[in-house]
Protein backbone atom coordinates (compact mmCIF):
# COMPACT_ATOMS: atom_id res chain seq x y z
CA UNK A 1 0.00 0.00 0.00
CA UNK A 2 1.20 3.42 -0.78
CA UNK A 3 1.82 6.66 1.14
CA UNK A 4 -1.23 8.11 -0.75
CA UNK A 5 -3.20 5.39 0.20
CA UNK A 6 -2.98 5.80 4.00
CA UNK A 7 -3.60 9.47 3.71
CA UNK A 8 -6.98 8.01 2.00
CA UNK A 9 -7.78 7.03 5.10
CA UNK A 10 -6.60 9.81 7.14
CA UNK A 11 -8.69 11.78 5.44
CA UNK A 12 -11.81 9.19 5.93
CA UNK A 13 -11.03 9.23 9.62
CA UNK A 14 -10.69 12.76 10.32
CA UNK A 15 -14.14 13.86 8.17
CA UNK A 16 -15.70 11.07 10.60
CA UNK A 17 -13.67 12.66 13.48
CA UNK A 18 -15.12 16.19 13.00
CA UNK A 19 -18.35 15.07 11.55
CA UNK A 20 -18.71 12.91 14.64
CA UNK A 21 -17.75 16.58 17.07
CA UNK A 22 -20.06 18.65 15.51
CA UNK A 23 -23.08 15.91 16.36
CA UNK A 24 -22.27 15.19 19.86
CA UNK A 25 -22.08 19.02 20.73
CA UNK A 26 -24.71 19.51 18.91
CA UNK A 27 -26.89 17.17 21.26
CA UNK A 28 -25.11 18.00 24.11
CA UNK A 29 -26.17 21.99 23.72
CA UNK A 30 -29.77 21.19 22.91
CA UNK A 31 -30.39 18.78 25.61
CA UNK A 32 -28.63 21.57 28.47
CA UNK A 33 -30.13 24.66 27.14
CA UNK A 34 -33.91 25.66 26.52
CA UNK A 35 -35.31 26.15 23.45
CA UNK A 36 -36.58 29.55 24.40
CA UNK A 37 -32.86 30.98 25.01
CA UNK A 38 -31.07 29.32 22.23
CA UNK A 39 -33.59 30.57 19.77
CA UNK A 40 -34.06 34.10 21.42
CA UNK A 41 -31.93 36.01 18.84
CA UNK A 42 -33.68 38.81 17.24
CA UNK A 43 -32.04 41.09 14.70
CA UNK A 44 -31.49 44.61 14.78
CA UNK A 45 -30.12 45.02 18.32
CA UNK A 46 -27.64 47.33 17.60
CA UNK A 47 -29.89 49.57 15.57
CA UNK A 48 -32.33 49.22 18.95
CA UNK A 49 -29.43 50.19 21.05
CA UNK A 50 -28.46 53.58 19.32
CA UNK A 51 -32.36 54.26 19.15
CA UNK A 52 -33.08 54.32 22.93
CA UNK A 53 -29.84 55.91 23.51
CA UNK A 54 -30.58 58.91 21.10
CA UNK A 55 -34.09 59.07 23.98
CA UNK A 56 -32.30 59.58 26.99
CA UNK B 1 -29.69 52.97 28.71
CA UNK B 2 -26.86 55.50 28.15
CA UNK B 3 -24.32 53.54 29.69
CA UNK B 4 -25.13 50.28 27.68
CA UNK B 5 -22.82 49.17 25.22
CA UNK B 6 -23.56 46.49 22.93
CA UNK B 7 -20.19 45.36 21.45
CA UNK B 8 -18.90 44.96 25.42
CA UNK B 9 -17.66 41.23 25.53
CA UNK B 10 -20.00 41.24 28.45
CA UNK B 11 -23.15 42.48 26.83
CA UNK B 12 -22.16 41.30 23.31
CA UNK B 13 -25.42 40.38 21.34
CA UNK B 14 -28.11 40.92 23.90
CA UNK B 15 -30.40 43.74 23.60
CA UNK B 16 -34.17 44.81 24.67
CA UNK B 17 -35.72 42.78 22.17
CA UNK B 18 -34.92 39.75 24.69
CA UNK B 19 -31.78 38.25 22.87
CA UNK B 20 -29.97 36.41 25.54
CA UNK B 21 -28.10 34.23 23.00
CA UNK B 22 -27.07 36.58 19.67
CA UNK B 23 -24.29 36.17 16.87
CA UNK B 24 -21.00 38.03 18.57
CA UNK B 25 -20.00 41.36 17.28
CA UNK B 26 -15.94 40.74 16.67
CA UNK B 27 -15.02 41.35 13.43
CA UNK B 28 -13.93 44.25 11.79
CA UNK B 29 -12.76 45.16 7.88
CA UNK B 30 -10.58 43.29 6.81
CA UNK B 31 -12.71 40.17 7.97
CA UNK B 32 -15.32 42.22 5.83
CA UNK B 33 -12.60 42.26 3.07
CA UNK B 34 -11.61 38.27 3.77
CA UNK B 35 -15.59 37.21 3.03
CA UNK B 36 -15.76 38.75 0.15
CA UNK B 37 -12.68 38.44 -1.90
CA UNK B 38 -12.33 35.25 -0.37
CA UNK B 39 -15.63 33.46 -2.34
CA UNK B 40 -14.33 34.95 -5.54
CA UNK B 41 -10.84 34.80 -5.74
CA UNK B 42 -10.58 31.28 -6.80
CA UNK B 43 -13.00 32.27 -10.02
CA UNK B 44 -9.73 34.20 -11.11
CA UNK B 45 -7.88 30.96 -10.57
CA UNK B 46 -10.49 28.61 -12.88
CA UNK B 47 -13.22 28.97 -14.40
CA UNK B 48 -13.20 32.76 -16.14
CA UNK B 49 -11.22 31.06 -19.01
CA UNK B 50 -14.58 29.53 -20.43
CA UNK B 51 -15.20 33.18 -21.07
CA UNK B 52 -12.15 32.80 -23.91
CA UNK B 53 -13.53 29.60 -25.19
CA UNK B 54 -16.90 31.59 -25.90
CA UNK B 55 -15.51 34.55 -27.53
CA UNK B 56 -11.73 34.75 -27.83
CA UNK B 57 -9.29 36.83 -25.62
CA UNK B 58 -10.50 40.01 -26.16
CA UNK B 59 -13.70 38.98 -25.19
CA UNK B 60 -12.95 37.83 -22.18
CA UNK B 61 -11.39 41.08 -21.41
CA UNK B 62 -14.29 43.03 -22.16
CA UNK B 63 -16.59 40.76 -19.98
CA UNK B 64 -14.78 41.46 -17.64
CA UNK B 65 -14.85 44.99 -17.59
CA UNK B 66 -18.84 45.16 -18.12
CA UNK B 67 -19.04 42.44 -15.51
CA UNK B 68 -17.18 44.61 -13.11
CA UNK B 69 -19.24 47.96 -13.78
CA UNK B 70 -22.19 45.33 -12.50
CA UNK B 71 -20.56 44.04 -9.76
CA UNK B 72 -19.08 47.70 -8.65
CA UNK B 73 -22.44 48.66 -9.03
CA UNK B 74 -23.85 45.75 -6.72
CA UNK B 75 -21.09 46.49 -4.27
CA UNK B 76 -22.07 50.12 -4.01
CA UNK B 77 -25.98 49.51 -3.77
CA UNK B 78 -25.02 46.79 -1.25
CA UNK B 79 -22.84 49.19 0.95
CA UNK B 80 -25.67 51.39 1.17
CA UNK B 81 -28.45 49.64 2.29
CA UNK B 82 -26.53 46.67 4.33
CA UNK B 83 -25.07 49.53 6.38
CA UNK B 84 -28.17 50.20 7.15
CA UNK B 85 -30.38 47.09 7.19
CA UNK B 86 -27.27 45.58 9.44
CA UNK B 87 -28.53 42.37 10.18
CA UNK B 88 -27.87 38.54 9.20
CA UNK B 89 -29.58 37.34 5.71
CA UNK B 90 -28.10 39.95 4.14
CA UNK B 91 -29.99 40.37 1.26
CA UNK B 92 -33.09 38.43 2.22
CA UNK B 93 -33.57 41.02 5.27
CA UNK B 94 -32.97 43.72 3.14
CA UNK B 95 -36.25 42.53 1.25
CA UNK B 96 -38.14 41.84 4.12
CA UNK B 97 -37.76 45.14 5.05
CA UNK B 98 -37.80 47.17 1.73
CA UNK B 99 -39.76 45.16 -0.75
CA UNK B 100 -41.99 42.31 0.99
CA UNK B 101 -42.34 38.73 2.38
CA UNK B 102 -42.95 36.91 -0.72
CA UNK B 103 -39.66 38.72 -2.19
CA UNK B 104 -37.51 37.83 0.78
CA UNK B 105 -38.46 34.31 0.79
CA UNK B 106 -37.33 33.84 -2.78
CA UNK B 107 -34.14 35.77 -2.20
CA UNK B 108 -33.37 33.49 0.84
CA UNK B 109 -33.48 31.00 -1.65
CA UNK B 110 -31.59 32.39 -4.01
CA UNK B 111 -28.30 33.40 -1.41
CA UNK B 112 -28.51 29.33 0.44
CA UNK B 113 -28.43 27.69 -3.35
CA UNK B 114 -25.85 30.05 -4.82
CA UNK B 115 -24.07 29.62 -1.67
CA UNK B 116 -24.19 25.85 -0.97
CA UNK B 117 -23.64 24.88 -4.72
CA UNK B 118 -20.71 26.81 -4.75
CA UNK B 119 -19.35 25.20 -1.76
CA UNK B 120 -19.63 21.96 -3.25
CA UNK B 121 -18.19 22.97 -6.79
CA UNK B 122 -15.35 24.15 -4.44
CA UNK B 123 -14.95 20.52 -2.43
CA UNK B 124 -15.12 18.63 -6.05
CA UNK B 125 -12.24 21.33 -7.06
CA UNK B 126 -9.94 20.74 -4.03
CA UNK B 127 -10.51 16.85 -4.48
CA UNK B 128 -9.56 17.52 -8.04
CA UNK B 129 -6.59 19.60 -6.70
CA UNK B 130 -5.39 17.18 -4.47
CA UNK B 131 -5.72 14.32 -6.85
CA UNK B 132 -3.08 16.34 -8.90
CA UNK B 133 -0.78 16.48 -6.22
CA UNK B 134 -0.65 12.94 -6.17
CA UNK B 135 0.23 12.81 -9.42
CA UNK B 136 2.77 14.98 -9.44
CA UNK B 137 4.36 12.82 -6.52
CA UNK B 138 4.59 10.12 -8.33
CA UNK B 139 1.53 8.40 -7.24
CA UNK B 140 0.08 6.13 -10.26
CA UNK B 141 -3.29 4.71 -8.94
CA UNK B 142 -6.46 6.09 -9.59
CA UNK B 143 -6.68 8.66 -6.12
CA UNK B 144 -10.38 7.93 -4.12
CA UNK B 145 -11.37 11.90 -4.73
CA UNK B 146 -14.25 11.48 -2.54
CA UNK B 147 -12.52 11.32 1.36
CA UNK B 148 -11.55 14.66 0.27
CA UNK B 149 -14.49 16.55 -0.98
CA UNK B 150 -15.97 15.01 2.37
CA UNK B 151 -12.48 16.07 4.58
CA UNK B 152 -12.84 19.99 3.20
CA UNK B 153 -16.69 20.34 3.57
CA UNK B 154 -16.48 18.80 7.10
CA UNK B 155 -13.14 20.78 8.58
CA UNK B 156 -14.73 23.92 7.09
CA UNK B 157 -18.09 23.25 8.18
CA UNK B 158 -16.24 22.20 11.85
CA UNK B 159 -14.66 25.71 11.67
CA UNK B 160 -17.81 28.04 10.53
CA UNK B 161 -19.55 25.65 13.96
CA UNK B 162 -16.67 26.45 16.54
CA UNK B 163 -16.44 30.56 15.98
CA UNK B 164 -16.81 33.52 13.37
CA UNK B 165 -14.17 35.03 14.02
CA UNK B 166 -11.39 32.35 13.58
CA UNK B 167 -13.17 31.34 10.73
CA UNK B 168 -13.26 34.60 8.95
CA UNK B 169 -9.28 35.20 10.12
CA UNK B 170 -8.07 31.80 8.69
CA UNK B 171 -10.07 33.24 5.19
CA UNK B 172 -8.13 36.25 5.69
CA UNK B 173 -4.62 34.96 5.77
CA UNK B 174 -5.35 32.21 2.94
CA UNK B 175 -6.84 34.83 0.61
CA UNK B 176 -4.11 37.19 1.29
CA UNK B 177 -1.90 34.47 0.01
CA UNK B 178 -3.74 33.72 -2.85
CA UNK B 179 -3.97 37.66 -3.88
CA UNK B 180 -0.14 38.02 -3.49
CA UNK B 181 0.44 34.72 -5.58
CA UNK B 182 -1.53 36.39 -7.97
CA UNK B 183 0.51 39.77 -7.80
CA UNK B 184 3.97 38.10 -7.51
CA UNK B 185 2.61 36.12 -11.04
CA UNK B 186 3.04 39.60 -12.47
CA UNK B 187 6.07 40.92 -11.31
CA UNK B 188 7.68 38.36 -12.24
CA UNK B 189 6.71 37.12 -15.97
CA UNK B 190 5.57 40.90 -17.08
CA UNK B 191 9.10 41.96 -17.55
CA UNK B 192 8.96 44.25 -14.26
CA UNK B 193 11.18 41.73 -12.41
CA UNK B 194 13.60 40.08 -14.46
CA UNK B 195 12.55 39.04 -17.93
CA UNK B 196 9.03 39.01 -19.37
CA UNK B 197 7.41 36.03 -21.34
CA UNK B 198 4.47 38.36 -22.67
CA UNK B 199 3.39 37.36 -26.18
CA UNK B 200 0.24 39.05 -26.40
CA UNK B 201 0.78 40.53 -30.47
CA UNK B 202 1.60 36.87 -31.72
CA UNK B 203 -1.10 35.31 -29.88
CA UNK B 204 -4.09 37.48 -30.45
CA UNK B 205 -2.93 37.99 -34.51
CA UNK B 206 -6.10 36.77 -36.67
CA UNK B 207 -7.56 35.72 -33.31
CA UNK B 208 -9.42 38.98 -32.30
CA UNK B 209 -12.51 38.12 -32.13
CA UNK B 210 -13.31 34.86 -33.55
CA UNK B 211 -16.85 34.75 -33.36
CA UNK B 212 -17.46 38.41 -33.52
CA UNK B 213 -19.65 40.45 -31.05
CA UNK B 214 -21.64 37.60 -30.78
CA UNK B 215 -18.78 35.88 -29.24
CA UNK B 216 -18.31 39.07 -26.72
CA UNK B 217 -22.20 38.38 -25.77
CA UNK B 218 -21.74 34.80 -24.98
CA UNK B 219 -18.52 35.53 -22.72
CA UNK B 220 -20.73 37.59 -20.15
CA UNK B 221 -22.04 34.32 -18.41
CA UNK B 222 -18.33 33.49 -17.41
CA UNK B 223 -17.53 37.03 -17.08
CA UNK B 224 -19.35 36.88 -13.76
CA UNK B 225 -16.73 34.40 -12.57
CA UNK B 226 -14.34 37.47 -12.06
CA UNK B 227 -16.66 38.65 -9.32
CA UNK B 228 -19.45 36.06 -8.48
CA UNK B 229 -19.68 36.22 -4.24
CA UNK B 230 -18.24 39.76 -3.78
CA UNK B 231 -22.37 40.01 -2.30
CA UNK B 232 -21.77 37.73 0.41
CA UNK B 233 -19.72 40.06 2.50
CA UNK B 234 -23.50 41.43 3.65
CA UNK B 235 -24.14 38.25 5.48
CA UNK B 236 -21.13 39.80 7.80
CA UNK B 237 -23.59 42.62 9.28
CA UNK B 238 -24.98 41.21 12.68
CA UNK B 239 -21.13 39.95 13.79
CA UNK B 240 -19.12 43.08 12.61
CA UNK B 241 -18.19 45.67 15.22
CA UNK B 242 -19.47 48.64 13.59
CA UNK B 243 -21.88 47.76 10.79
CA UNK B 244 -22.04 51.43 9.43
CA UNK B 245 -18.14 51.80 8.90
CA UNK B 246 -16.57 48.21 8.17
CA UNK B 247 -19.06 46.79 6.06
CA UNK B 248 -19.20 49.93 3.07
CA UNK B 249 -15.44 49.69 3.75
CA UNK B 250 -14.77 46.11 3.28
CA UNK B 251 -17.13 46.13 0.43
CA UNK B 252 -15.56 48.44 -1.56
CA UNK B 253 -12.30 47.48 -0.78
CA UNK B 254 -12.94 44.09 -1.65
CA UNK B 255 -14.51 44.92 -5.16
CA UNK B 256 -11.26 46.90 -6.02
CA UNK B 257 -8.86 44.36 -5.35
CA UNK B 258 -11.11 41.99 -7.43
CA UNK B 259 -10.98 44.12 -10.72
CA UNK B 260 -6.69 44.25 -10.00
CA UNK B 261 -6.59 40.63 -9.87
CA UNK B 262 -9.36 39.96 -12.53
CA UNK B 263 -7.09 42.38 -14.83
CA UNK B 264 -3.60 40.91 -14.31
CA UNK B 265 -5.27 37.29 -14.34
CA UNK B 266 -6.56 38.04 -18.06
CA UNK B 267 -3.23 39.93 -19.06
CA UNK B 268 -1.14 37.08 -17.81
CA UNK B 269 -2.98 34.16 -19.05
CA UNK B 270 -4.06 35.72 -22.24
CA UNK B 271 -0.33 36.70 -22.98
CA UNK B 272 1.14 33.04 -22.65
CA UNK B 273 -1.03 30.82 -23.33
CA UNK B 274 -3.01 30.48 -26.73
CA UNK B 275 -6.68 30.72 -26.95
CA UNK B 276 -7.94 27.61 -28.10
CA UNK B 277 -6.20 26.09 -25.11
CA UNK B 278 -6.87 28.97 -22.55
CA UNK B 279 -10.73 28.56 -23.63
CA UNK B 280 -11.41 24.82 -22.53
CA UNK B 281 -11.15 24.34 -19.27
CA UNK B 282 -11.94 21.34 -19.10
CA UNK B 283 -9.12 19.46 -21.92
CA UNK B 284 -7.46 22.60 -22.12
CA UNK B 285 -6.27 24.68 -19.28
CA UNK B 286 -7.93 23.66 -15.75
CA UNK B 287 -6.24 26.17 -13.75
CA UNK B 288 -4.94 28.91 -16.36
CA UNK B 289 -2.88 30.71 -13.67
CA UNK B 290 -0.98 27.89 -12.35
CA UNK B 291 -0.53 27.04 -16.00
CA UNK B 292 1.52 30.30 -16.20
CA UNK B 293 3.31 29.67 -13.74
CA UNK B 294 4.93 26.43 -14.91
CA UNK B 295 5.95 28.03 -18.41
CA UNK B 296 7.37 30.67 -16.59
CA UNK B 297 10.09 27.85 -15.85
CA UNK B 298 10.26 29.03 -11.59
CA UNK B 299 9.73 26.10 -9.13
CA UNK B 300 9.10 29.11 -6.93
CA UNK B 301 5.43 29.97 -8.86
CA UNK B 302 4.76 27.17 -9.97
CA UNK B 303 5.11 26.38 -5.73
CA UNK B 304 3.67 29.59 -4.76
CA UNK B 305 0.35 29.42 -7.57
CA UNK B 306 -0.16 25.97 -6.69
CA UNK B 307 -0.60 26.66 -3.00
CA UNK B 308 -2.67 29.85 -4.13
CA UNK B 309 -5.25 27.30 -6.50
CA UNK B 310 -5.82 25.20 -3.12
CA UNK B 311 -6.11 28.35 -0.75
CA UNK B 312 -8.69 30.28 -2.95
CA UNK B 313 -10.89 26.93 -3.40
CA UNK B 314 -10.51 26.34 1.01
CA UNK B 315 -11.11 29.97 1.03
CA UNK B 316 -14.19 30.10 -1.19
CA UNK B 317 -16.28 27.15 0.47
CA UNK B 318 -15.11 28.67 3.68
CA UNK B 319 -17.24 32.05 3.00
CA UNK B 320 -20.24 30.17 1.65
CA UNK B 321 -20.82 28.19 4.52
CA UNK B 322 -20.35 31.24 6.68
CA UNK B 323 -23.10 32.73 3.97
CA UNK B 324 -25.09 30.11 3.77
CA UNK B 325 -25.47 29.40 7.10
CA UNK B 326 -26.26 33.17 8.19
CA UNK B 327 -29.21 33.60 5.55
CA UNK B 328 -30.76 30.39 6.59
CA UNK B 329 -30.65 30.94 9.86
CA UNK B 330 -32.13 34.56 9.46
CA UNK B 331 -35.37 32.38 7.81
CA UNK B 332 -35.31 30.38 10.52
CA UNK B 333 -35.32 33.45 13.48
CA UNK B 334 -38.18 34.82 11.18
CA UNK B 335 -40.11 31.94 10.71
CA UNK B 336 -40.02 32.01 6.69
CA UNK B 337 -38.65 28.16 8.15
CA UNK B 338 -38.95 26.54 10.97
CA UNK B 339 -38.00 28.60 13.79
CA UNK B 340 -35.63 25.48 15.09
CA UNK B 341 -32.93 26.77 12.79
CA UNK B 342 -33.04 30.49 14.17
CA UNK B 343 -30.61 28.78 17.35
CA UNK B 344 -27.59 30.18 18.28
CA UNK B 345 -24.49 28.33 20.08
CA UNK B 346 -24.46 29.50 23.75
CA UNK B 347 -20.84 28.85 23.54
CA UNK B 348 -19.22 29.64 20.41
CA UNK B 349 -22.19 32.00 19.32
CA UNK B 350 -22.91 30.62 15.73
CA UNK B 351 -25.89 29.43 14.04
CA UNK B 352 -24.97 26.11 14.95
CA UNK B 353 -28.21 23.88 13.95
CA UNK B 354 -28.24 25.98 10.00
CA UNK B 355 -24.31 24.71 9.44
CA UNK B 356 -24.79 21.12 10.54
CA UNK B 357 -28.25 21.07 8.46
CA UNK B 358 -26.47 22.67 5.30
CA UNK B 359 -23.49 20.14 5.24
CA UNK B 360 -25.34 16.92 3.96
CA UNK B 361 -26.63 19.32 1.18
CA UNK B 362 -23.75 20.12 0.20
CA UNK B 363 -22.44 16.91 0.30
CA UNK B 364 -25.15 15.14 -1.52
CA UNK B 365 -24.34 18.10 -4.43
CA UNK B 366 -20.47 17.67 -4.10
CA UNK B 367 -20.64 13.42 -4.30
CA UNK B 368 -23.83 13.38 -6.99
CA UNK B 369 -24.22 15.83 -9.34
CA UNK B 370 -21.26 17.26 -12.10
CA UNK B 371 -19.74 20.04 -11.59
CA UNK B 372 -20.73 22.15 -14.54
CA UNK B 373 -24.49 22.12 -13.16
CA UNK B 374 -23.66 22.50 -9.89
CA UNK B 375 -21.87 25.89 -11.25
CA UNK B 376 -24.68 26.84 -13.41
CA UNK B 377 -27.10 26.59 -10.70
CA UNK B 378 -25.44 28.81 -8.79
CA UNK B 379 -24.62 31.20 -11.34
CA UNK B 380 -28.60 31.55 -12.12
CA UNK B 381 -29.02 31.85 -8.38
CA UNK B 382 -26.49 34.52 -8.04
CA UNK B 383 -28.17 36.36 -10.94
CA UNK B 384 -31.75 36.55 -10.00
CA UNK B 385 -29.78 37.86 -6.50
CA UNK B 386 -28.89 40.70 -9.28
CA UNK B 387 -31.67 41.62 -10.60
CA UNK B 388 -33.45 41.97 -6.98
CA UNK B 389 -30.91 44.46 -5.81
CA UNK B 390 -31.81 47.66 -8.32
CA UNK B 391 -35.34 47.25 -7.32
CA UNK B 392 -34.42 47.09 -4.43
CA UNK B 393 -32.24 50.20 -4.11
CA UNK B 394 -34.67 52.28 -6.00
CA UNK B 395 -37.60 51.07 -3.86
CA UNK B 396 -35.48 51.93 -0.56
CA UNK B 397 -34.01 55.56 -1.70
CA UNK B 398 -38.12 55.94 -2.11
CA UNK B 399 -39.88 54.83 1.17
CA UNK B 400 -36.85 56.52 2.63
CA UNK B 401 -35.34 59.06 1.02
CA UNK B 402 -32.06 60.62 1.85
CA UNK B 403 -31.86 62.20 5.60
CA UNK B 404 -34.97 59.91 6.81
CA UNK B 405 -33.30 57.46 8.23
CA UNK B 406 -29.38 57.31 9.16
CA UNK B 407 -26.87 55.61 6.51
CA UNK B 408 -23.34 54.23 6.69
CA UNK B 409 -22.84 54.87 3.01
CA UNK B 410 -24.75 56.70 0.20
CA UNK B 411 -23.77 55.54 -2.99
CA UNK B 412 -23.13 58.10 -5.85
CA UNK B 413 -25.33 59.41 -9.30
CA UNK B 414 -28.59 57.41 -8.07
CA UNK B 415 -30.37 55.61 -10.07
CA UNK B 416 -27.54 55.45 -12.95
CA UNK B 417 -25.83 52.66 -10.71
CA UNK B 418 -29.25 50.46 -10.33
CA UNK B 419 -30.30 50.91 -14.46
CA UNK B 420 -26.64 50.03 -15.43
CA UNK B 421 -27.01 46.72 -13.55
CA UNK B 422 -30.61 46.06 -14.49
CA UNK B 423 -29.06 46.57 -18.09
CA UNK B 424 -26.26 44.03 -17.25
CA UNK B 425 -28.74 41.83 -15.77
CA UNK B 426 -30.79 41.20 -18.94
CA UNK B 427 -27.72 41.22 -21.21
CA UNK B 428 -26.13 38.23 -18.78
CA UNK B 429 -29.65 36.60 -18.50
CA UNK B 430 -29.96 36.43 -22.62
CA UNK B 431 -26.33 35.29 -22.64
CA UNK B 432 -27.18 32.40 -20.36
CA UNK B 433 -29.90 30.94 -21.95
CA UNK B 434 -28.07 31.03 -25.36
CA UNK B 435 -25.94 28.47 -23.43
CA UNK B 436 -28.03 26.94 -20.15
CA UNK B 437 -31.53 27.68 -21.75
CA UNK B 438 -33.15 24.40 -19.95
CA UNK B 439 -31.88 25.58 -16.62
CA UNK B 440 -32.56 29.03 -16.72
CA UNK B 441 -36.58 28.02 -17.45
CA UNK B 442 -36.15 24.98 -15.01
CA UNK B 443 -34.83 26.94 -12.22
CA UNK B 444 -37.45 29.72 -12.56
CA UNK B 445 -40.17 27.18 -12.77
CA UNK B 446 -38.58 25.75 -9.51
CA UNK B 447 -38.81 28.73 -7.83
CA UNK B 448 -41.86 30.11 -8.85
CA UNK B 449 -43.18 26.38 -7.28
CA UNK B 450 -42.22 27.22 -4.31
CA UNK B 451 -43.05 30.75 -4.19
CA UNK B 452 -46.70 29.15 -4.04
CA UNK B 453 -46.19 27.34 -1.53
CA UNK B 454 -44.75 29.94 0.67
CA UNK B 455 -47.39 32.06 -0.42
CA UNK B 456 -50.78 29.57 0.44
CA UNK B 457 -48.80 28.12 2.83
CA UNK B 458 -45.57 28.33 4.46
CA UNK B 459 -46.75 32.13 5.66
CA UNK B 460 -49.30 31.21 8.18
CA UNK B 461 -46.35 30.44 10.04
CA UNK B 462 -44.73 33.44 10.05
CA UNK B 463 -45.17 36.40 12.75
CA UNK B 464 -45.71 39.25 10.82
CA UNK B 465 -45.43 41.71 13.68
CA UNK B 466 -42.07 40.42 15.31
CA UNK B 467 -39.99 40.14 12.16
CA UNK B 468 -39.40 44.04 12.04
CA UNK B 469 -37.54 44.70 15.14
CA UNK B 470 -35.36 47.98 13.75
CA UNK B 471 -36.59 51.40 14.80
CA UNK B 472 -36.76 52.97 11.49
CA UNK B 473 -39.30 55.62 10.96
CA UNK B 474 -42.46 54.93 8.64
CA UNK B 475 -41.87 54.64 5.05
CA UNK B 476 -42.72 57.75 2.88
CA UNK B 477 -46.56 57.89 1.85
CA UNK B 478 -47.44 54.67 4.08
Amino acid sequence: MELWNYIEYGAWGLAALLGLYMVVDWFKIDSTYSEDVLTSSREGELEAMTEETHKV
Amino acid sequence: MADFDITSGERDGMGPHGTKVGLLRVLGPAHVWALGVGIVLVGEYMGWNFAVGKGGAFAALMACWFAGILYTCVAMIDSEVTSTVAAAGGQYTQAKHIVGPLMAFNVGLYLVFAYTMLEAANAITAGYLISVVAGMTGYTGELDQRPFIILVIMFLAWLNYRGVLATLTFNLVITATAFCAIITLFLSTSGILGGGIMEHAALFEGHELPYGWVGVLAAMHFGLWYYLGIEGTTQAAEEVRSPARSLPFGTLAGIMTLLIAATLTWYMCSGVLPWEYLGDGVNGSVAPLFDTARLSGSNFLIFFLGFGTLFATLASANGCINDASRAWFAMGRDKYLPAWFGAVHPRYRTPYRSIIFLVPIALIFALGAPLDQVITFSILSGLLEYTFMPLNIILFRKKWPMGSIKRGYEHPFHPIPAIAMLLLCGTTFFAVFLGYGTQLVAMIGFYIVVSLWFHFWRYRFVDRGAQFTMPWPKPKGY
